[in-house]
């Protein structure tokens, strides 16, 4: 290690402080006291120099985890608290802590925020280390499911490029520094009544943060609270007050829904409430266990959209359509509908399209849901109340309530007015609580210049950022994992956000950070979440319990009971098509100097670039690009084809690796962006998608180097005005070309015929026809011809797997997934999967046990049908991958696992060339991270960490069916289906997943394999797979099926 | 030594009329074939000998410093993936271990044969062999993710009892290569001794007499020496004829026994041995061009040589086509979807492997066809260039049936596609320097061809008729 030469004078000074101490008392406090001093914290930076040099253009995969483990500086000291305790108390091993028993993980109810959603969680701690994120089947949101976010943010808590200490410039400080500072800043603003204090925070849903800023407010009284969230709601709360007059929250129930219209909403994957809301959709969908398939019945699904997201894929009717053609689109639907005060329109090219859904809609009504996008302009959301209000949705599968967080605080007005307060010098002081408007700030505002000239300004955050390098102060938060706190969810159930492990760093939370702003007696998280909740029993006086009853069990239970929001029943202002005009849609003129459309969305996997610093979520293929660590400009192939930049021209690097793709230039009201281009069958001609959260020069800063992320900048080019969409892209080519990660860039099924396929009208005709009249590989006509000749079916002894063995299978519902990732997530996490970076994915060796594919079926200009399959290891019962293996490090188990003994691996690979599915993976270099201190914390003890050189792949979670095992043994009785759920299974939004024992009758995966839509993937190849798939069924309506 | 053979004249009237061997080095006698073959190693090292050091023995440098990088690091230096997981290394393999078959089959199987020409060239092919084979048994060690382990692939005795999975073909591959490379070897040495013997006393040197000595096992020319000798070497051809015939079907059960579209064939075993003693066939000419060049050993190894070398070769690539011919209609007429899929990929994709596949049939069927020619069969540039060519397309062949297989095999989702990288190229030209090394060290220490039979192949010697 190169120390550097100074270091000897750092530890002088120290030295020199410690004979201060001696002199003064005789005696210091504890390690903390001489720790608190700037010259310790430099010292501690520079004992654990920068591997940051390092960091570089290409982010390899051992770079980047060299760099995550790069600064770990004083974790040790921070120790591990198991029962989620204040800091302070620190109590040996000695006598260990109730409840814990070494080996056995404990699961605490907790609470994530992300993007103003709340879901709570249950989090699974190894002897005081949260490993796993699980839903909490008692909290609506989740009903035990999670999205990819949540399952990733487990990282997050352990990546040692987090902020870890006070910053200001480039020294390192103390908190009582910097509350120094902000107290002397506040002092200031006491005596002009806080004329120049702003507070800028992100989507708020915690109860207590609202009381807090509002007893702020309070002191200051004219001080501003703003709010910014670059994925934001602003134009559905702005309808909503033009709508009722008053703002309201829209709650879905797709539960009971029998068609929903999607106008360019995500709401699967996206939105507050989607996994409650995929949950329901999907639920309302499945035929697979139909008693009667004559009469079974499910919803139907209409998208309209641009880019072709989960939603969009799933639907039994999808038109792409470009952003300006939405509105007009709306309006044609209310007018075809007779809704009165809808302008007289007609959808030009899809009016029949939009009058078929008119009458399918017409004809479920108050069975239906018409929803849109926060994407959308207010004309679309006005045009949805109204259609809903038309179709008597309202009060049976739509139901109004109060916002969840009051006030209401429109995102865009907000910045632009506290853009225009910088600019004018009106702000003196400036705390931004989370946000990074440096990076996410709409371009035209120059935000990043304003800050900077700010003279207090304090940023809170996890990572130090293109925000904090501009603030004074940069102030480490802590992650949701380390701190108290409380939230709603979409309904407004509200919970209890705990934390599960003390801050690793000297993280602090946004609540003790305003109890410092608001000079509050208590600063200590919990007593300030706990002292709101009091109030709040104080007030409900709920069933006479005591508040410790009640607030054990709010943490016990993950819910506090009775607190979603009631119905509300606001009425539809007569005047609310007098509030909006119709934009005309924009031609798509060819000859026009700017003919394209622009749309801008979150990314999928690092949302609006807050988890830049994610590996997991850097590294997931994207849900229908399957692209990772980059984004680029998403274009449909005849769009491309049109300028002249061919489809296959950059298929040459494999369909399952790496691309070298065409750089253009998007040029949008004299800016520029270069981008690579990405094709997307079935997205809109002549718009092109940017994703954002991508291009950041600064994401976190470790041992002074900043690091920066890959990708490009798609804020570049939004505008106040235009955040969504913008009309006037000019696209010129380049001849530069980008190297771009894609795991999956083959879209079509070929001959494996991976996806049946059917609809309902067929599943009721013959239940069986979907998964039927293959074509009859050599294998199969062998295999019937040595059935015929009464020959064995192999020439090995069959395996027994009769009862009491348990026969362990998985049957995975095409129908239902949703493709949302999460399930590769949780695997990831349950299963110590390790990151390999962009280089190595585009050499097509990502390390995901479990994939999911994406098949289109149609011409690749017009796809009409999107599948998901997610693939794992199929446990095949005759595994081809078993009988090549020259060491028997792969072998089977008597339940019928297909077990990989890593410990017997001597990596020959032929196992992974005869598995037909390609299920397994191999550490080709040292992958795993033994060292770094932080992220070995994250690791499930329960599950061996790979060395190089060794094949691995999905084991059924073999590790909980052991736990399980072990459980029921203890207690003499069987495993019950359902007591052990895999990674994959236990976060399914869908429940598409379900494994359980083949041999017990009742359970649910005995009763998906005997549904008539059960298929074995490859099954021809005579390899018996446990895991089956059951067909996707779509319901498509009659009338549109043949136009 | 006087001298028996007869005079010159006598000899060409001989030949003119046809009677006279035409593989036999007619106008030497004993004793001039004794110094030719013995002052390719007790004379001064030839010029080209010393060039051809240089640069294999850099090759060899480099090689060893991949073997080491590999050690180090992994084998995710090379270009293998999900799906391709065997690239250069396992290509290597086979084509090395294709190029060690030429040598037992004219050592062993022409002697049986009773095939005069193998006579001055068996010693060259036997010593080719041994270095290729131990060049091959590099490969499947390094490929290995922790070749630290690889004697797990052995079946000895162990604490836990646990034995190779003996349904594996590479269990087999290690039981085939090291049977056939331990025959080899016996069979090379042991031909060799009453040439060493002769070394031994013609050794000037009391450092290379003594390590002669030990290796000549105190052969001293006697007739019951000779009995067994001969008795031994016989029945050592008999034991290693077989084995041609079965490592490369076994090598071949490598990929036969899998299920992936392109590797589960059938006619892969025959189709695999026709293939490697095409490409043997190929190494040892060019090996013997180059040395009967650089040594000037063109009485021993005449024009005749090599047009009979070259009618094999034009023989075995009529083998090897006709194997492509059946694998493409056999794979038409079967109409497994995914076996025809990958087919047709590989004959059209021109983005992926079709080029590879074009270029191998170029090389393997249509360049040797110029062979029928007698001309081109006697002109050692265009042999030797063919040659060269029959090697590249042999390489080819064995890269196209490993990667372009795994490629695409049945589900699209997981296409992909093996694109090499610097350290592949490196393994592989470096694995040249690995072969060529103990060659040369080979053709500088011992004789390059066998004096005795050679001797026994004069007129008047006692075993004149042998191998006639």
């Amino acid at each position: 290690m190169n120390r550097p030469a100074h270091t000897d004078d750092r530890y002088a000074a120290i030295r020199e402080q410690f004979r201060a101490l001696e002199g003064h008392k005789g005696y210091w406090q504890c390690l903390e006291q001489l720790c608190e001093s700037p010259e310790f914290q430099e010292v501690a930076r520079q004992e654990f120099p920068a591997l940051a040099d390092v960091w570089p253009d290409s982010l390899s995969r051992r770079k980047f985890l060299a760099l995550m483990g790069a600064s770990l500086g004083l974790a040790g000291i921070s120790g591990c608290s198991v029962k989620p305790a204040p800091q302070g108390t620190i109590a040996s091993y000695a006598r260990a802590p109730e409840q814990v028993i070494p080996g056995r993980p404990l699961f605490y109810a907790t609470t994530m925020v992300h993007g103003g959603d709340a879901v709570g969680l249950l989090v699974e701690s190894h002897e005081g280390r949260p490993t796993k994120i699980e839903g909490n089947p008692n909290h609506p949101a989740s009903l035990g499911a999670t999205s990819v976010f949540h399952q990733a943010s487990v990282l997050t808590l352990y990546d040692p490029a987090r902020s870890q200490t006070v910053v200001t410039g480039d020294q390192v400080r103390t908190w009582r520094d910097a509350e120094t500072a902000m107290q002397s800043a506040l002092a200031e603003q006491r005596a002009k009544n806080g004329s120049g204090l702003r507070l800028l925070a992100e989507s708020i849903v915690s109860p207590t943060l609202a009381a807090q800023i509002a007893e702020l407010l309070r002191q200051f009284p004219e001080a501003k609270w703003h709010q910014w969230e670059p994925i934001n709601r602003a134009s559905a709360d702005r309808a909503s007050q033009l709508a009722f007059g008053e703002f309201v929250e829209t709650q879905y129930d797709f539960s009971s829904a029998r068609v929903v219209l999607s106008l360019d909403a995500d709401f699967l994957t996206t939105g507050r409430g989607h996994l409650r809301h995929a949950r329901d959709f999907i639920a309302g969908r499945l035929v697979r266990t139909a008693t009667s398939p004559a009469t079974a019945e499910m919803n139907r699904l209409y998208v309209v959209e641009t880019a072709v997201t989960s939603t969009g894929a799933k639907a039994d009717h999808r038109l792409a359509i470009r952003p300006s053609e939405v509105a007009p689109l709306a309006a044609a639907l209310a007018a075809a509908m007779g809704v009165e005060g809808a302008p007289p329109t007609t959808a030009g090219n899809h009016q029949a399209w939009v009058e078929a859904v008119a009458r399918d809609l017409i004809a479920n009504a108050g069975k239906c849901i018409v929803l849109t996008g926060y994407r959308q302009p207010e004309p679309v959301h006005l045009l949805v109340h109204a259609i809903n209000a038309k179709l008597g949705n309202v009060g049976n599968t739509i139901r109004y309530t109060q916002p969840l967080a009051t006030p209401v605080i429109d995102p865009i007005a907000s910045l632009r007015e506290l853009a225009a307060d910088l600019r004018r010098g009106a702000v003196d002081t400036l705390v931004i609580l989370g946000s990074n408007p440096a990076y996410t700030a709409p371009v035209e505002l120059d935000f990043a210049q304003l800050l900077a000239k700010v003279p207090h300004s304090f940023h809170l955050g996890l990572y130090e950022n293109a925000t904090s390098r501009l603030c004074k102060w940069h102030l480490p938060e802590t992650h949701y994992l380390e701190a108290w706190s409380d939230a709603r969810a979409f309904d407004g159930t509200a919970s209890i956000a705990q934390p599960l492990i003390a801050p690793l760093y000297q993280g602090r939370s946004v609540h003790e950070v305003l109890a410092i702003l608001t000079n509050a007696p208590v600063v200590d998280g919990r007593a300030l979440v706990q002292s709101h909740w009091r109030e709040q029993h104080r007030a409900s006086n709920s069933g006479g319990r005591s508040f410790d009853e009640y607030w054990q069990s709010a943490l016990h239970d993950g819910v506090i009971p009775s607190t979603a929001f009631p119905q509300t029943t606001p009425q539809l202002r007569e005047s609310w098509a007098s509030e909006f005009q119709l934009d005309a849609p924009a031609a798509p003129a060819q000859d026009d100097a700017a003919p394209f459309e622009i749309a801008f969305d979150a990314d999928p996997s690092i949302y609006d670039g807050r988890y830049v610093n994610n590996g997991w979520l850097q590294e997931l293929p994207k849900p229908i690009s399957k692209l990772t660590w980059d984004n680029a400009a998403l274009m449909s192939p005849r769009t491309a084809a049109a300028l002249g930049l061919r489809y296959e021209s950059y298929l040459h690097g494999g369909e399952h690796g790496g691309y070298e793709v065409p750089i253009v230039t998007l040029r949008l009201n004299d800016r520029e962006l270069q981008t690579p281009v990405w094709l997307m069958p079935g997205h809109a001609d002549n718009v092109v998608t940017l994703h954002v959260g991508y291009g950041q020069e600064y994401t976190a800063r470790a041992n002074g180097e900043w690091q920066r992320s890959l990708g490009f900048n798609a804020n570049m080019l939004r505008t106040v005005d235009r955040p969504w969409s913008a009309r006037g892209l000019q696209i010129s080519t380049t001849d530069r070309t980008y190297p771009l990660a894609c795991t999956q860039a083959h879209q079509l099924m070929g001959e494996s015929r991976a996806i049946r396929t059917g609809t309902l009208s067929e599943f009721r005709g013959d239940p069986h026809a979907l998964v039927e009249g293959q074509p009859e590989p050599a294998e199969a006509i062998v295999s019937r011809e040595r059935k015929r000749l009464s020959l064995p079916e192999s020439q090995y002894e069959p395996f027994d797997y009769d009862p009491p063995r348990r026969k362990w299978g998985m049957s995975i519902d095409t129908t239902a997934c949703i493709g949302c990732n999460a399930c590769v997530v949780a695997c990831q996490a349950e299963n110590n999967i390790p990151v390999v970076g962009k280089d190595q994915v585009s050499r097509g060796r990502e390390m995901h046990w479990l994939r999911i594919d994406r098949y289109l079926h149609g011409p690749v200009d017009s796809p009409d049908e999107f599948h998901f399959q997610p693939v794992l290891c199929m446990h095949c019962e005759h595994a081809p991958c078993e009988y090549v293996c020259p060491v028997a490090a792969t072998v089977h188990s008597a339940e019928g696992l297909n077990d990989m003994v890593y410990n017997r691996c001597v990596g020959t690979r032929f196992c992974s060339n005869n598995c037909p599915y390609k299920v397994r993976r191999f550490n080709f270099l040292a992958y795993a991270d033994f060292d770094t201190v932080p992220l070995r914390l994250q690791y499930n003890p329960d599950v061996t960490v790979r060395s190089r050189g060794v094949m691995e792949k999905c084991t059924y979670c073999v590790q909980r069916i052991r736990h399980a095992e072990i459980n029921a043994e203890a207690a003499q009785r069987p495993i019950r289906d359902g007591e052990v759920l895999t990674a994959c299974q236990a976060v399914c939004p869908t429940q598409a997943i379900v494994f359980g024992d083949l041999n017990d009758a009742h359970s649910g995966a005995r009763q998906l394999r005997e549904s008539p839509l059960n298929y074995g993937l490859l099954a021809e190849l005579n390899t018996y797979p446990r895991t089956t798939y059951l067909a996707d069924v779509r319901n498509p309506n009659p009338e549109l099926q043949h136009g | 030594m006087a001298t028996i053979a007869g005079t010159q004249p006598a000899q060409e009237e001989l030949r003119k009329l046809g009677l006279a061997p035409r593989y036999v080095p007619t106008h030497h006698d004993f004793a001039t074939v004794t110094t030719r073959v013995t002052n390719v190693v007790l004379g001064p090292p030839s010029p080209v000998w010393i060039a051809l050091f240089l640069f294999s023995g850099t090759l060899m440098t480099v090689f060893a410093g991949v073997v080491i990088f590999i050690l180090i690091t992994g084998v995710g230096i090379w270009g293998i993936n999900i799906p391709v997981a065997w690239g250069f290394a396992i290509t290597c393999f086979v084509w090395w271990i294709g190029i060690g078959h030429a040598g037992t089959l004219i050592s062993a199987f022409l002697l049986l044969m009773h095939q005069p020409w193998r006579t001055s060239i068996n010693r060259l092919a036997e010593a080719m062999t041994i270095f290729a084979v131990m060049t091959a048994g590099i490969f499947p060690l390094i490929h290995l993710g922790r070749p630290w382990f690889f004697y797990w692939l052995l079946p000895y005795p162990n604490t836990m009892s646990i034995w190779p999975q003996f349904r594996s073909a590479l269990v087999w591959d290690v039981f085939a290569v090291s049977t056939y490379f331990s025959v080899s070897l016996l069979f090379w040495y042991m031909g060799m001794i009453p040439d060493l013997a002769t070394f031994r006393d013609r050794s000037t040197t009391p450092l290379r007499r003594a390590i002669y000595g030990i290796f000549a096992m105190g052969w001293r020319n006697s007739a019951r020496h000779w009995y067994r000798y001969e008795v031994t070497y016989k029945l050592l051809a008999g034991l290693a004829t077989p084995l041609v015939v079965s490592v490369h079907s076994v090598v071949s059960a490598d990929f036969a026994m899998a299920l992936i579209p392109g590797w589960h064939e059938t006619v892969f075993p025959p189709y695999f041995v026709a293939g490697a003693i095409f490409s043997g066939f190929a190494m040892v000419i060019v090996l013997c061009v180059i040395i009967r060049r650089a040594y000037g050993l063109e009485d021993f190894i005449t024009d005749d040589h090599l047009d009979v070398m070259g009618r094999l070769l034009l023989a075995t690539s009529l083998i090897t086509s006709y194997g492509y011919l059946a694998e493409q209609t056999v794979t038409y007429y079967g109409g497994d979807p995914f076996d025809v899929h990958l087919y047709w990929y590989r004959l059209t994709n021109f983005d992926k492997y079709a080029w590879f596949v074009w270029l191998l049939f170029t090389c393997n069927t249509i360049a040797p066809q110029v062979l029928w020619f007698r001309a081109i069969r006697r002109s050692q540039v265009a042999l030797l260039a063919v040659s060269l060519i029959v090697l590249v397309g042999m390489w080819f062949e064995r890269y196209m049936i490993i990667t372009s297989s795994l490629s695409e095999d049945f589900l699209p989702s997981s296409y992909g596609f093996f694109k090499p990288t610097l350290w592949d190229l490196l393994t592989y030209f470096g694995s040249i320097g690995f072969f060529l090394v103990p060659f040369l060290l080979f053709v500088r220490f011992l004789p390059v061809m066998s004096i005795a039979e050679m001797k026994a192949q004069l007129p008047g010697a006692h075993g004149a008729e042998v191998g006639r």
